[in-house]
């Protein structure tokens, strides 16, 4: 007698973590753009013949920078970096903003995945 | 031709883990097969479309198009696992002894192999997107090297392939009893690293506080640049050095479905998974008489 009850309780609570997590979701989309922008220093970094310009970048420590990759060659690339956490598509011709740190003081490499033989680059934190 | 291989392998080889936990979560279950290469077939399809459409994807939300997607598709796979396993801690008991008593496929009728499906092709939409993108930029920007690039090409997808199923081949081995307890376990491990990485996304966005960065670092012990690394950042969501919000998503999604898991694994099995003669099934999961 209890099979049918016990059958909609999964289903009920997994609508309700959905929505929750819906919930969550819009709350950091809709709220933290303003709060995470503010006060953010910005940086650029160039592509051009599949090479980073500059290709070290230096950043103050313990603080959150905005960082544009502007991609001149026509093809696109992919920012990367395992020492940062980072991964973004920046397509031929356009250009595209990475949120990075705040970091401990240190040297992080990153480079364009498509074309890891010349595109290579490091950020300094200090 | 080696750059080529390097990275088609990487990209596949996140997929092919999954859908190796995936074809051996549902293990024995009717047409999985089915749900899983149509998971594929979708999956390449959408990265057909999202490597097609990347400069308006980036261009999204003031340019945050791209790490927005990533999240949303990494944030839905977190659900549908969470899903999937909340509905094998009711049924799966039961399953493994039909399996056992019957030794074949059992239809499974209101199994969620929709949502096993859906893992599949989000989780080779990702990642297929990125070979997609890398082929065109490698072809765009070394013309004449389609022919070395191909057989890179071809030879990282078979080495991933074979990651994978190696992985599912091993995960046949545990006995049909303890198979899908372990699927499970692994299952919400799995979660918990897909939501990190959606976590770290919305991060990359500005869209997050990072709560601290380097929390730990583990870059000279195990590098995610390793396979072993990659493998295990993609199975149990392995960090080298993880950031605080990406610890907080792990830790949440992982708290929240191993208490759901062990909370629906305590029902009445039995009872609740038989499907009385008569209840009405879904229309497009019909059980095997």
């Amino acid at each position: 007698m209890n099979s049918i009850s016990n059958r909609a309780a999964p289903r009920r609570r997994h609508a309700f973590r959905r929505a929750a997590l819906r919930l969550a979701l819009a709350l950091a989309i809709a709220g933290m753009p303003a709060l995470a922008r503010a006060d953010t220093a910005g940086y650029t970094l160039v592509l051009k013949d599949h090479r980073f310009q500059p290709a070290t970048i230096e950043i103050p420590a313990n603080t959150r920078v905005r960082l544009t990759v502007r991609n001149l060659d026509p093809t696109p690339e992919e920012f990367d970096s395992f020492d940062l956490n980072r991964e973004k598509v920046v397509m031929g011709g356009g250009q595209g903003v990475v949120y990075i740190g705040p970091l401990d003081p240190g040297t992080y490499k990153f480079m364009g995945e498509f074309h890891a033989a010349t595109a290579q680059g490091r950020i300094v934190a200090k | 031709m080696l750059a080529t291989l390097i990275i088609v392998f990487r990209e596949v080889l996140e997929a092919a883990l999954i859908v190796g936990i995936v074809l051996a979560a549902s293990k024995g279950i009717a047409r999985r097969g089915l749900w899983v290469a149509g998971g594929i077939a979708g999956g390449l399809l959408g990265a057909s479309l999202v490597a097609a459409f990347a400069g308006s994807i980036a261009n999204f939300a003031s340019g945050m198009g791209q790490e927005l997607l990533d999240a949303g598709v990494l944030f839905a796979a977190v659900v549908m696992l969470g899903w999937h396993n909340v509905w094998m801690a009711r049924h799966g008991r039961d399953l493994a002894a039909e399996m056992r008593a019957v030794g074949a496929a059992v239809g499974a009728g209101r199994s969620p192999l929709y949502a096993l499906g859906l893992v599949v092709a989000l989780a080779v939409m990702r990642e297929g997107s990125e070979v997609v993108l890398f082929v065109y930029s490698i072809a765009l920007s070394d013309p004449g090297t389609a022919g070395p690039m191909a057989i890179g090409g071809l030879f990282g997808l078979g080495l991933g392939v074979a990651v994978g199923a190696m992985l599912y081949l091993g995960l046949l081995r545990i006995s049909t009893r303890y198979l899908f307890t372990a699927t499970s376990w692994l299952i919400v491990l799995l979660a918990a690293g897909l939501a990190a990485q959606g976590a770290a996304f919305l991060v990359q966005a500005g869209l997050l506080p990072a709560f601290g960065h380097n929390i730990w670092n583990m870059s000279a012990v195990l590098s995610e640049r390793s396979l072993a690394g990659q493998v295990l950042h993609t199975l149990i969501g392995y960090i080298a050095r993880p950031n605080g919000i990406e610890l907080i998503f792990y830790g949440s999604v992982l708290t929240v479905n191993g208490v759901l898991f062990r909370l629906f694994g305590k029902a009445p099995i039995a009872v609740a998974a038989r499907v009385p003669a008569g209840a009405p099934l879904p229309p497009e999961m019909p059980t095997k008489v």
